[in-house]
């Protein structure tokens, strides 16, 4: 049976070779370019040694979905379609990684909402397909602008759940995805989400790593689960249901099961802190304001420490890099010394809030804000006003600025 | 993470949590653990050896990824285990100590007709263990979903030492576990049963 190490040195169909994955992210040379972050996604991809796409139009997911179909044209995808609805595709994803398949997707907003049925389902089956989710609004009035509401349903999934802030995140944390997903006593699918639009269509420096570089391929056999291979014996082994029968036996299996997929995403902290140099980055959390972000929300409270550092405020940082597993006891170091935590979120319900007051002794210093939803840009002057205000400095009235 | 919650044979919980979140961590290539602290592979071998010869029925249960020929490893991993299972047999007390080798040849529940004397099932371990009377185990062959899943009900329900020959990663939820288990492994854990042989006291 070959392994992945097996292959490396080999090369693909495309004339790839298929590299050390330390030394493709970390040691070789990189090209930097100026894509939006649709276009990171596709030459992500081009490098993942995926062998089956599926996705269904959605906003704004459908460009990075139209660009890996230009890539199956192309031949560095396997496999690629269309499926009939989200719902459908997942179950479609769910398939090909049953059968042993290194799975690629990409969905937004009321698709993620569709096709939830299908991610514990996923987690549980431990498939370790990964699904890029471009953030977006999933509520009625129909939106389609950015708003990161579906994550918070995301994260009760069994899921990996990573949040981009840049598109330089997105190229390098999809192939790094792989590497921590795959890992056999990971092995779940991965939610790798950013803030739709402000990532996906919005142009940025991003550093490639040479395209005659790509990543092993997925090594169904090293699976914590058996793999549907319908040559090799044994074949039966499928994830038989017992959730049918109704004894102490079968709900005490299926309890153990959940806990095993929780279990899982703990395990992955050691594989993800080593490819990710930590889940969390700070800047000065030795001041007494301390911001706790992620995604673009990060982006926008570095341009608020700013303008609070020209008026003489220092203003620390914590960038959330991973919300599954979550980094619970990094967070609580980070935020120690804090008087203040000011916690900005592009969603009504204000999720990482929650999960940090649920972490951190003394959550009174938690400041749930400031909020914007349904697409609105955050200013960072908002988020300085937040912060001003909750030190009892006067601030002008920001009403009206639209 | 520090943790002081500690892998101990059960009967722990209702519902025993999984180690995994509890803070325990698994080895690195190299190591092992015992009850969760990371020690090296030949202190784990030693232990190992004597939870087999302190035992009333020191069992291994080889899951299907040894029982099926399905690979030359598999194949090799398979004769290493039958002769680890002759070694613990040949290293006990036959009056005081019964030697087993039970399999879990596949992972479809089974209940309530298993037949807990011929074979064990990952979702429900206990039956085996219980019937059997097993005090010390350990899983080889077993995918690493399942075999967690059995290592947590065990500990759960059971006052059985639990210890994983692991292929991969590992397993906190055993009590004490080796990872990139191979051929010669499994003969390394059966060199030290027979180096043990007659220095360990048998069970009362």
């Amino acid at each position: 049976m070959a392994t992945q190490t097996s292959f490396i040195g080999q090369k693909n169909k495309k004339d790839q070779v298929y590299t050390d994955p330390w030394n493709m992210m970390f040691e070789a040379e990189r090209t930097p370019s100026f894509y939006t972050g649709s276009e990171v996604i596709k030459e992500a991809v081009r490098r993942a040694s995926c062998d089956m796409m599926v996705a269904y139009p959605i906003t704004p997911q459908s460009e990075a979905a139209a660009l890996c179909g230009e890539l199956f044209a192309e031949g560095y995808i396997g496999d690629y379609f269309r499926g009939e609805s989200e719902f459908a595709v997942m179950s479609q994803c769910a398939g090909a990684a049953f059968g042993g398949a290194r799975v690629f997707t990409t969905t937004a907003g009321p698709g993620t909402m569709r096709a939830m049925e299908n991610f514990p389902m996923w987690a549980g089956a431990r498939l370790p397909i990964q699904m890029i989710v471009t953030c977006r609004g999933i509520n009625s009035p129909l939106s389609i602008q950015p708003d990161t509401l579906e994550i918070s349903y995301l994260m009760q999934t069994g899921m990996l759940v990573w949040h981009a802030e840049t598109a330089q995140d997105f190229y390098d944390w999809i192939l790094m995805g792989y590497m921590v997903s795959e890992e056999p006593d990971v092995h779940l699918p991965l939610a790798l989400c950013c803030d739709g639009f402000f990532v996906t269509h919005t142009k940025d420096m991003v550093n490639l790593t040479p395209t005659e570089m790509c990543l092993p391929p997925y090594d169904p056999y090293r699976s914590p689960v058996p793999c549907m291979d319908m040559e090799c014996p044994p074949v039966r082994m499928m994830r038989d249901p017992f959730v049918m029968k109704s004894n102490y036996i079968s709900y005490a299996t299926h309890a153990s099961w959940q806990q095993e997929v929780w279990a899982a995403i703990e395990r992955s902290r050691k594989h993800t802190i080593r490819w990710m140099n930590g889940l969390i980055e700070t800047e000065n959390t030795d001041a007494d304001v301390v911001i706790v972000a992620s995604g673009t929300a990060v982006s926008q409270s570095r341009e608020a420490i700013a303008i609070l550092e020209d008026e003489g405020v220092k203003v620390g940082l914590v960038k959330v890099k991973t919300l599954r597993p979550w980094p619970g006891e990094e967070i609580k170091e980070a935020t120690k010394h804090a008087k203040h935590i000011i916690i900005p979120e592009f969603n009504v319900t204000g999720w990482l809030a929650r999960e940090v007051s649920a972490t951190i002794p003394n959550n009174e210093r938690v400041h749930a804000g400031p909020h914007v939803c349904g697409g609105m840009t955050m200013p960072p002057e908002i988020i300085a006003s937040e912060i001003k205000t909750v030190l009892g400095m006067k601030v002008p009235a920001l009403a009206g600025r639209g | 993470m520090t943790t002081t919650y500690r892998v101990m044979p059960g009967p722990e919980h209702f519902l025993p949590p999984s180690a995994s979140s509890m803070g325990i961590r698994l080895p690195d290539p190299g190591q092992a653990h015992i009850h969760g602290s990371i020690v090296s592979e030949e202190e784990a071998m030693e232990q190992a050896a004597r939870e087999f010869l302190a035992a009333k029925v020191p069992t291994i249960f080889p899951g299907p990824l040894v029982l099926w020929a399905w690979n030359e490893k598999a194949a090799k991993k398979a004769k290493a285990v039958r002769h680890l299972y002759e070694t613990i047999k040949d290293s006990v007390d036959p009056k005081l100590q019964q030697a087993m080798l039970i399999p879990m040849p596949d992972y479809r529940p089974k209940y309530p007709k298993i037949n807990p004397e011929i074979e064990i099932n990952p979702n429900h371990p206990n039956l085996t263990i219980w019937h059997n009377k097993i005090d010390a185990c350990m899983f080889v062959g077993v995918h690493c979903h399942q075999a967690n899943l059995s290592l947590k009900i065990i500990r759960g329900g059971t006052s059985c030492y639990t210890v994983a020959m692991c292929a991969q990663a590992g397993h906190e939820d055993a009590m004490l576990s080796f990872r990139d288990a191979t051929a010669e492994k499994i003969g390394r854990l059966a060199d030290w049963v027979k180096k043990l042989k007659g220095t360990v006291p048998p069970p009362e």
